[in-house]
């Protein structure tokens, strides 16, 4: 690498990481370049699509727009840690399986990432007008966003069970 | 391996194939697939303006740049520097000539994007501007055109116009669109021993690539290998247009003798690949007393780009989709595809038949304003029907028309009556707030209209462990095609989804594929894939009855087992004793579409083998203050035939519509006098958002409706739900039409400042600037 690095010491997916890059390089770089965490998706790399939606401390940012060394020291959440603490499978992907909520995928991670940082913030069961004001800035060309709707209302009432339904 | 029973996932509702992966983050696209060591990513230097001559390029300062390890130019490809689907006209590096503003000039291949585009700011390079031609008012006049024009005729147009009791006359236009699919055109080229090359692209047309590949490079075709992962979304836009990337990808590899990676990032992809074709049409249409068509005499001209591509078979979709769902005793259909100095218009959902059926829908509501009448009964009365009343344009005859059927029980599901009278009601009551109904019935022709692209193979592999690899010529692009193509494998061995791996859609499978285009992917590739399981079954039943003691006529392939006397086994076991009697488990599948054909002289034939019938309802509500409007309701009632996947159909029915209402209400390109594109991203460009759709959306599949001869009584269903969505602009019409009661002059797309210069005209009669 010719261009001058600084290390990143932050932690991905509950692991502490130290990895070097540029000074330039955006979270998302080195997400997909550096530590092969490819589920992040470069959509439009402008902050427009939310494709490359990650959790920064619990929150969702945009990696694309993101600086790494603005990760330094904090908590990074990728689509790929997003089941560690569900035995693998978070509810809401395993929703958006059911539901047919992904067509060709592209989109999936980054509107998981909203979405599961929407349904932990309300702590209950979620309606559709709120999913679409914090899906506002995840754009999906295939689906027609009625199934992803769907989806992530059903996974946050699998989470939080009306009282006296289970 | 173990294997639990479960249904043949055959018309079940079911996940997609590669749905968990989707969520767990795991699937890998072009951009995601590990990089070999030493492997080199690109920059393309493009043109900045959109006609002229190169005076001087000069990239020996470039090449020295650090970390830089080649920059071509048209000067340097091996072999030809042609591309392009149908005709080889356009250059691959722009040659002397420019034709558009983003025409790929040097691809400049290095260690890192930073250092690409550090060598490209030091290309020294001077051009010469000429006058370009940016539209198609602007071609005609110039007389700029691809190809000959298309004529359809019938009747005597003339005379029944001169009879007619009501005759309209006008013009309209439609506009481009880009396909915005998600992941953006990318290919990674690897060089191999011997001169060979694997390619992976994100590709509709693996074929395409790999010829293309082989007669750049100079090299046979069985030299280079195209591997199709998964697209992030493909529309058309990747159907003749990722070939180019992928070929650049190729020559740099041989170039290097490295790996090479080209990605276009959303700027570059939005520059340099095309759109849906804008179209412009001329009519003049007669009805009789009841507002039954008696003549349609209509031009169409599309933007089809600096070169052909496939432009003349959209041109031709368009005339075929002019008809839409309805009988035109005479009529008069000419069409030409215009050539401008613009990005190469292409495939897109659709493929100009919603810009065809458009026009005359836009007719309808028209004639519908000026006399009153209710435009879904009007609509509903120029249906096809019995004969003479079932001939198209081009002399098929439309069998099996299920539109009178989806009409009736969409008109009473959608309550579609008493929600007009309520909103006559509502507009009475309102001053700035009106609402609007619309009914919109589609047919679709299904099959390539080139008659020989339909054909598709397969090649079916078990193994001794009673495992199951399924290799076809379609590729995946979201659209659900292995999640069908696996039911249909599953269905035909008798086995489970979980036996059967589907395999990366690859030319070294299956040789000489067709695009996954024209909704044809299910259909065609589809009874490859049932040919081939059924040779192996076959090959498996009289293994089975010696087993299981019994006639090969009582022994039943299902659920991962083998039945018969009584008794069963696992498939795996019987696979096994086929293995140990040498019989072959593996095989081939081929098909082609009977009995389609069409002379272009003439303008006359069978070029379908069967129509994709579905309607909508539509309810908006238009501000007269903005010009903004929501969509309250969408009811939907869609033919499939029986659905091999129910939730993949429903699936590809939501979001074509809501791509549809996209290029109908909110997706506009723009270019700037000079023919700069000022539409270059997702933050001026607006596709869709979450918001944007209702949520009061009824979507429903057909029910009790095979369709005969098509594999497992299904349909094609990529594309016809698209043009549901014109659905909305009649909504809109409607509710515009109650700020004045005028004729209705809504601009496509219908953006807020197009429906809002539509209301001023309703109120003053004058359209505002
Ligand atoms: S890639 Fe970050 S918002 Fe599009
Ligand atoms: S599933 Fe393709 S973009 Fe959302």
């Amino acid at each position: 690498m010719s261009e001058a690095a600084f290390l990143l010491s932050t932690t991905v997916n509950g692991e502490p990481v130290t990895v070097a890059a540029p000074h330039h390089w955006t979270l998302l770089e080195v997400l997909r370049y550096k530590l092969d965490l490819i589920g992040s998706k470069q959509g439009c790399d402008k902050g427009d699509c939310g494709a490359c939606t990650v959790q920064l401390d619990g929150e969702p940012v945009l990696a694309c727009l993101t600086l790494a060394a603005h990760a330094q020291g904090r908590e990074v959440t990728t689509v790929e840690g997003l089941g560690h603490c569900h035995g693998g499978c978070h509810p809401l992907q395993d929703a958006f399986d059911r539901w047919t909520a992904a067509q060709c995928g592209f989109c999936t991670p980054g509107i998981l990432m909203s979405a599961e940082a929407l349904i932990r913030k309300r702590g209950r069961a979620v309606e559709h007008t709120e999913v679409a004001e914090a899906l506002a800035g995840n754009l999906c060309r295939c689906t027609g966003y009625t199934k992803i709707l769907d989806a992530v209302v059903d996974a946050s009432q699998q989470m939080h069970p009306a009282p006296g339904k289970e | 391996m173990t294997v639990k029973p479960s249904p043949s996932p055959l018309h079940q509702p079911g996940p997609h194939e590669s749905g968990y992966r989707h969520a767990s983050g795991e699937a890998r696209y072009v951009d995601d697939l590990p990089m070999l060591p030493g492997t080199l990513v690109c920059t393309i230097f493009t043109s900045p303006i959109a006609r002229g001559k190169i005076s001087s390029l000069d990239v020996s300062r470039a090449r020295t740049s650090p970390g830089v390890a080649a920059v071509l130019t048209a000067a340097e490809l091996p072999g030809s520097n042609r591309i392009g689907p149908i005709f080889h006209d356009e250059p691959l590096l722009a040659e002397a000539q420019l034709d558009y503003v983003g025409q790929p000039i040097a691809l400049v291949v290095g260690e890192s994007y930073a250092a690409c585009r550090a060598a490209a700011a030091q290309i020294e390079f001077e051009c010469e501007a000429h006058k370009p031609i940016l539209n198609i008012a602007e071609a005609i006049a110039a007389e700029s055109f691809h190809g000959e024009p298309h004529t359809i005729a019938r009747g005597d147009v003339e005379q029944a116009l001169a009879g007619a009791a009501h005759v309209l006359e006008g013009q309209f236009e439609s506009g481009a669109q880009d396909h915005f699919y998600l992941e953006t055109q990318a290919a990674l080229a690897l060089p191999l021993e011997d001169g060979n090359f694997h390619v992976y692209a994100s590709t509709q047309h693996p074929s395409e690539v790999q010829h293309m590949v082989a007669e750049i490079l100079g090299i046979g075709q069985q030299r280079v290998v195209c591997e199709v992962p998964r697209m992030g979304g493909g529309f058309g836009g990747k159907e003749s247009q990722a070939t180019g990337v992928a070929v650049l990808a190729a020559v740099a590899a041989q170039t290097t003798g490295r790996p090479v990676k080209v990605w276009l990032n959303r700027e570059q992809d939005m520059l340099i690949t095309g759109n849906r074709h804008p179209f412009a049409t001329r009519y003049r249409a007669g009805f009789d007393e009841d507002g039954r068509f008696v003549a349609l005499d209509i031009e169409i001209f599309s933007d089809g780009g600096f070169s052909s591509d496939l432009s003349l078979p959209v041109l031709d979709r368009a005339l075929f989709h002019l008809d839409n769902a309805y009988y035109l005793p005479n009529l008069r259909f000419v069409g030409r595809a215009c050539k401008t100095n613009l990005a190469s218009n292409t495939a897109f959902r659709g493929f100009g038949g919603p810009q065809g059926m458009l026009a005359t829908e836009v007719i309808l509501d028209r004639l519908s304003e000026q006399l009153g009448r209710d435009p879904a009964d009007l609509r509903a009365l120029n249906f096809y029907g019995d004969a003479p009343r079932n001939r198209t344009p081009y002399g098929q005859e439309v069998r099996d028309n299920r539109l009178p059927r989806v009409f009736s029980e969409l008109m009473a599901t959608s309550e579609y009556r008493a929600r007009r009278d309520a909103i006559a009601t509502f507009n009475r009551n309102s001053v700035w707030r009106k609402r609007g109904i619309g009914f919109a019935p589609v047919k679709f022709g299904i099959s390539f209209t080139k008659s020989v692209l339909n054909q598709a193979g397969a090649l079916v592999l078990v193994y001794t462990d009673g495992s199951v690899q399924l290799n076809h010529g379609g590729t995946e692009m979201g659209q659900g095609l292995h999640t069908k193509m696996l039911a249909v494998c599953c269905h035909e061995l008798g086995v489970v989804p979980e036996q059967v791996r589907v395999m990366q859609t690859a030319t070294d499978k299956v040789p000489n594929t067709s695009a996954t285009a024209a909704s044809s992917g299910s259909d065609l590739n589809g009874q490859a894939v049932r040919q081939a399981c059924a040779t192996i079954r076959e090959r498996l039943r009289p293994v089975a009855a010696t087993m299981l003691g019994c006639d090969g006529q009582q022994i039943v392939f299902t659920q991962g087992m083998v039945r018969g006397n009584g008794r069963q086994l696992p498939f795996s076991e019987v696979v096994g004793q086929a293995y140990l009697e040498q019989v072959s488990l593996s095989a081939t599948g081929y098909y082609r579409t009977p009995g389609i054909h069409y002379d272009h002289a003439s303008g006359q034939g069978e070029p379908f083998y069967y129509f994709a019938y579905g309607a909508a309802v539509c309810e908006v509500e238009v501000d007269g203050a903005t010009g903004e409007h929501r969509l309250l309701r969408v009811d939907i009632l869609h033919d499939v035939g029986t659905s091999l996947v129910p939730t993949i159909d429903i699936g590809q029915v939501e979001g074509g519509f809501v791509q549809g209402v996209g290029w109908l209400t909110c997706e506009q390109m723009v270019n700037d006098s000079k023919g700069r594109p000022l539409t270059l991203g997702p933050s001026t460009y607006k596709v869709p958002a979450i918001g944007d759709v209702p949520v009061d959306m009824h979507v429903k599949l057909l029910e009790r409706a095979p369709q005969a001869g098509v594999i497992h009584g299904s349909k094609a269903v990529g594309e016809p739900p698209f043009m549901l969505a014109i659905g909305v602009v009649h909504a809109l019409r409607h509710a515009i039409h109650g700020f004045g009661g005028r004729v209705v002059e809504l601009a496509i797309p219908a953006t807020p400042e197009a429906i809002l210069r539509a209301v001023e005209h309703q109120k003053t009669g004058a359209l505002p600037g």
